[in-house]
């Protein structure tokens, strides 16, 4: 258990962390998720006491980690994969780390055979790669055989079967019923590993709930349905039908819909009452990734004034038009189109970026070098050539439409009541 | 195939734009002058003390040339640097990505960085040359008296050539600390310590910086040293063949290994 | 276009690469995954004529690299963030590469804007973070306009709006007619990034072929199937020949069959469906179904960490088709 209270900390004048408060139980993995300089290293090198709180307290298992008895012991900590002096050997390093704590030697063996580094025990650190580097500060953290363990970003630089073995291990651990604490960059990693999420921006405390609340509020579900292509006339009778009932319909550029405010059986219910067969009708729940876009860009909105937007839009309806992208990778997160990013190390919603449509239109037109190659811009300005394929066009299409209308996700209640609906119907 | 005035261009924007050239060409220049300055100095205070046989020796010229020694060194670090921070930095890649004519990309980066190392050589070896005259008053001697001029060009061309001597050999070894590791020790001492060897000392005034500094003594067995068997401008062909050597060997590699 | 043709790299002993041929296509953004030691950044860096091939030989629009004239019109590369001088600015180091390959000065700062780095433009990139610098590396590559880029884990410490941002602009860069080749050990990303699949292991093709083919070869498929009148469709299933699993949840599953076919059955034998999808398996699994060979560095754990593949838990990332996800 971590328990932080108020815990504030400046730099300065700079304000890294203010005033934040969670909670990180035992028996599940919980994600910590932040853009860029939101504090989240700040409070994980807190946490463990390397740095000194400016106000309030963090504790982990009752104690200051200060105070702990045993520090090693009671929490592991994967912090910086090249924290590790690169001329000793793998195996003297961890052996050096357990006989500062106490730890028997055998153990050293054991946690290098658990992160698979056994045959490279005896060679120098410095020729780890990324990877191999992780592994060896995953045996670090896992060491002690402590009940809390934090990582920050711990698949750095690990391969595909690298990356699942991590996820395994953390399941594994908090299932074991440690307490396990993850930051991580990649969404897609976090909606499979962590089942508690905990969001900072800016220092403070965005969102401190299950992944699947968290997907809920950020973010629309909704159902895929397609009625039968051989059927004439049965699509515009079901979006007539799906209309009246009170939901929203999508088109999606294969031809199925996109409903949302409906749940699955009410749609079932409405095809069959309007005499149309179905050949899919799938509930889909948003990517964590879109929940956090959304969430992470609503907190800039009340923060900011006028033209914050640092290239970062919303989330779009989906379907506007009926042009949305169907990739063939199903959930198409929000599309901002060519944006430019904030400035990194610095907050990116403090910046003064253009919003995002403007920001490749203020771009001069260019490609000097090269003249029969399009300006490298020319696609978010305008729909991409007609050689192009589905994803530029829509991305521009899309980016167009949210800066027309930004969509307010409170201004339809309906659709989130409804949405709540369907993923426990999907259940 | 690359355009060599962009590539010229582009290594003149790389040297400009790191600290290190600044630094290490100003402590060549500095610690050349000021320790000749100070050297020329002390000689001046102290000449009647000197033996016979070295006062009879006595070369004003070489004497304002004293603070090579050090400044040499900074020379090496400078040649080192210009070649070595691409391989520490991982820049290697990106250069020969963008200029894949690797003999285009070496021997523009090493004409760039031997010009301004010859440049900073000639002004280091004239100031030096003239504060050097002044700290010595009545023993000093003038740019007009004869081989003078030489050896003051010699001293400029010698700073340009270890600078290029170093890149020779940071870009056969491809690294700058083991450059630098190999290098500083063999200029400052091993070169140094073998040429006043008696047996040793045959082998050692062929070394490059032995040969070449032969250019800078106006009277050849200067304070008292050994005639070399080679005239200056032969001494400074043999250094020139060093460099040349170390140059094709860089070039040789860099063309068969992997960056 | 990219056309690798009988690539081989052998390092002493140990051969990295392995005959190696395969094209990379304009137009799409082409995926090329391996386990670590697979021989990824060998192939990536002999492509740019940085390591030299012990045979074979890669063509850049039917040319060798060496032969491009300003290879960075032609080429853009990200391959390693870090492949910068630290003590130069953002700024020079751009300089530097545009001024080698006559690129108009103006351009440098367009990219530095695309990248978001003009207000630290003027910094020495050794201050940089690894996002930053992987930042600076993107800007490099797109300097030259070019009409191939190649991305070496381009996501590569990026925060969640950068990860966002590269993997539009790859789609925007591929939709303008560019050969995107990037590399990734993050199959998520991939999954949603990439149209075309090339995968080595050991040095050797494994695949060459599209993402959904890809995964369609490599996992199981199936229709998942929830209805009300479970009997019903059950019987219904079963006069029809089709294989059903009964899942622990409820849900019927259907393997070798396509929604269609079972939304017509539905339909004829008059079942009300709750839920009808066709579900597909995460790239991630069929990668590791594929590669589950040649992995350098097994870990071992207590848990079951077998890379099983079968889209019994696939991440929603991609199992968008159903609802399996978190709280499964």
């Amino acid at each position: 258990m971590i328990e932080a209270v108020g815990l504030t900390k400046r730099y300065g004048a700079k304000t890294a962390v203010y005033n934040l408060s969670f909670q990180v139980r035992p028996g599940t993995v919980t994600g910590f998720l932040g853009p860029n300089g939101s504090g989240k290293s700040t409070t994980m090198r807190m946490i463990l006491g390397l740095d000194q709180p400016t106000a309030g307290h963090v504790t982990v298992g009752g104690h200051p980690f200060r105070e702990l008895p045993n520090a090693p012991r009671q929490v592991g900590a994967l912090l910086d994969a090249k924290a590790v002096h690169g001329g000793r050997s793998a195996r003297n390093h961890l052996l050096s780390l357990a006989q500062l704590s106490g730890i028997p030697a055998a153990r050293v063996d054991e946690v290098l055979g658990v992160v698979g580094l056994q045959e490279v025990a005896r060679r120098r650190s410095s020729g780890f790669s990324l990877g191999m580097g992780q592994r060896l500060g995953i045996a670090a953290a896992l060491l002690g055989d402590p009940q809390v363990l934090l990582f920050d970003e711990p698949v750095n630089g690990l391969d595909p079967e690298g990356i699942l073995w991590v996820r395994n291990l953390m399941k594994q651990l908090a299932s074991e019923g440690r307490t396990v604490f993850v930051s991580s960059h990649l969404m897609s990693e976090m909606a499979v590993t962590a089942e508690h999420l905990i969001v900072i921006g800016r220092g403070q405390l965005l969102s401190d709930m299950s992944v699947r609340d968290f997907i809920s509020h950020n973010s629309a579900d909704f159902a895929r349905v397609r009625p039968a292509d051989t059927d004439p006339g049965a699509r515009e009778k079901l979006v007539a039908a799906l209309g009246e009932a009170g939901g929203q319909v999508l088109s999606e550029r294969d031809g199925a819909l996109r409903v949302t405010g409906l749940p699955l059986p009410r749609i079932s219910d409405l095809a069959h009452e309007s005499d149309v067969r179905l050949w899919e009708l799938s509930p889909h729940q948003a990517s964590l990734e879109e929940a956090y876009m959304r969430l992470t860009q609503n907190a800039v909105d009340y923060r900011s004034t006028a033209d914050q937007l640092a290239g970062f839009a919303p989330p779009p309806q989906p379907g506007y038009g009926g042009q949305l992208y169907e990739p063939p990778v199903v959930p198409e997160v929000p599309t901002q189109g060519w944006y430019a990013p904030p400035p990194p190390g610095e907050n990116p919603y403090a910046s003064d970026g253009p919003p995002p449509a403007q920001a490749p239109a203020q771009a001069p037109a260019q490609a000097p070098v090269a003249p029969p190659v399009p300006p490298l811009k020319a696609a978010a300005t305008a729909p991409a050539p007609v050689t192009a394929g589905p994803a530029p066009a829509s991305a521009a299409d899309l980016v167009k439409h949210v800066s027309d209308e930004k969509p307010d996700r409170t201004a339809k209640p309906d659709e989130s009541d409804a949405k709540t609906e369907t993923t426990e119907d999907a259940r | 195939m690359a355009s060599v005035p962009a590539v010229l261009q582009s290594e003149w924007t790389k040297i400009r734009t790191v600290a290190s050239t600044i630094w290490t060409l100003a402590i060549a220049f500095l610690v050349t002058v000021a320790m000749g300055f100070a050297l020329s100095l002390l000689f001046s205070t102290t000449f009647d003390d000197l033996s016979e046989a070295e006062r009879t020796t006595f070369d004003p010229t070489f004497v304002s040339f004293s603070g090579m020694i050090l400044g040499q060194l900074a020379m090496v670090v400078f040649g080192v640097l210009v070649v070595g921070s691409e391989y520490s930095s991982g820049m290697i890649r990106t250069s020969l990505a963008a200029v894949p004519q690797r003999g285009t990309f070496i021997f523009s980066k090493i004409f760039v960085a031997g010009m301004l190392a010859l440049i900073v050589g000639f002004i280091t070896g004239f100031v030096s040359f003239f504060l050097g005259q002044a700290a010595l008053g009545d023993h000093g001697t003038t740019i007009g008296e004869p081989h003078v001029l030489r050896a003051v060009i010699g001293s400029g061309l010698y700073m340009g050539l270890i600078a290029l001597f170093s890149m020779g050999v940071a870009t056969m070894l491809r690294s700058s600390m083991l450059s630098l590791g190999i290098l500083m020790p063999f200029f400052f001492l091993v070169s140094q310590i073998l040429a006043s060897v008696p047996k040793a000392k045959d082998v050692a005034q062929y070394f490059p910086d032995q040969a070449g500094a032969k250019i800078m003594q106006v009277i050849p067995d200067a304070l008292n040293s050994d005639r070399a068997p080679y005239s200056p401008w032969e001494g400074m062909g043999i250094m020139a063949l060093w460099v040349v050597a170390a140059l094709i060997g860089g070039y040789l590699v860099l063309k068969k290994r992997d960056a | 276009m990219i056309e690798v043709e009988g690539l081989t790299k052998r390092f002493g002993k140990k051969i990295a690469v392995d005959h190696l041929s395969f094209q990379v296509r304009p137009g799409v953004v082409t995926g090329f995954l391996g386990p670590n030691g697979a021989g990824k950044s060998t192939t990536m860096r002999m492509m740019l004529d940085l390591d030299i091939p012990t045979g074979g030989s890669v063509r850049i629009d039917g040319k060798h690299y060496r032969e491009l004239e300003e290879p960075v019109k032609y080429i853009g590369a990200l391959l390693d963030a870090k492949a910068m001088h630290g003590g130069r600015s953002a700024y020079n180091n751009l300089l530097c590469l545009a001024q080698s390959n006559r690129i108009p000065v103006s351009r440098v700062n367009e990219v530095l804007d695309t990248v978001g780095l003009t207000a630290v433009a003027k910094q020495k990139s050794k201050g940089f973070s690894l996002g930053m610098g992987q930042r600076l590396g993107i800007a490099a590559a797109l300097l030259g306009d070019p009409e191939i880029l190649m991305f070496d884990e381009p996501v590569n410490g990026l925060d969640p709006e950068g990860i966002h941002w590269i993997r539009n602009l790859m789609k925007t860069l591929a939709g303008q007619g560019r050969t995107i080749f990037v590399s990734s050990h993050l199959m998520s990303e991939m999954a949603l990034t990439a149209e075309h699949l090339i995968v080595i292991g050991q040095g050797k093709l494994l695949a060459n072929t599209s993402m959904a083919d890809f995964i369609q070869q490599n996992s199981r498929s199936f229709v998942r199937l929830r209805s009300p009148q479970r009997e019903q469709m059950l019987d219904a299933l079963s006069e029809g020949g089709f294989t059903v699993v009964e899942a622990d949840d409820g849900t019927l599953e259907i393997d070798g069959s396509s929604s269609e076919e079972i939304g017509e059955l539905a339909a004829r034998h008059n079942v009300v469906l709750h839920e009808l999808s066709s579900q597909r398996a995460s790239l991630e699994d069929a990668f590791m179904q594929m590669t589950a060979e040649s992995v350098e560095y097994h870990a071992h754990s207590g848990g079951g960490t077998a890379p099983t593949g079968g889209p019994a838990a696939p991440g929603p990332q991609w199992g968008q088709h159903g609802d399996k996800g978190k709280g499964a």
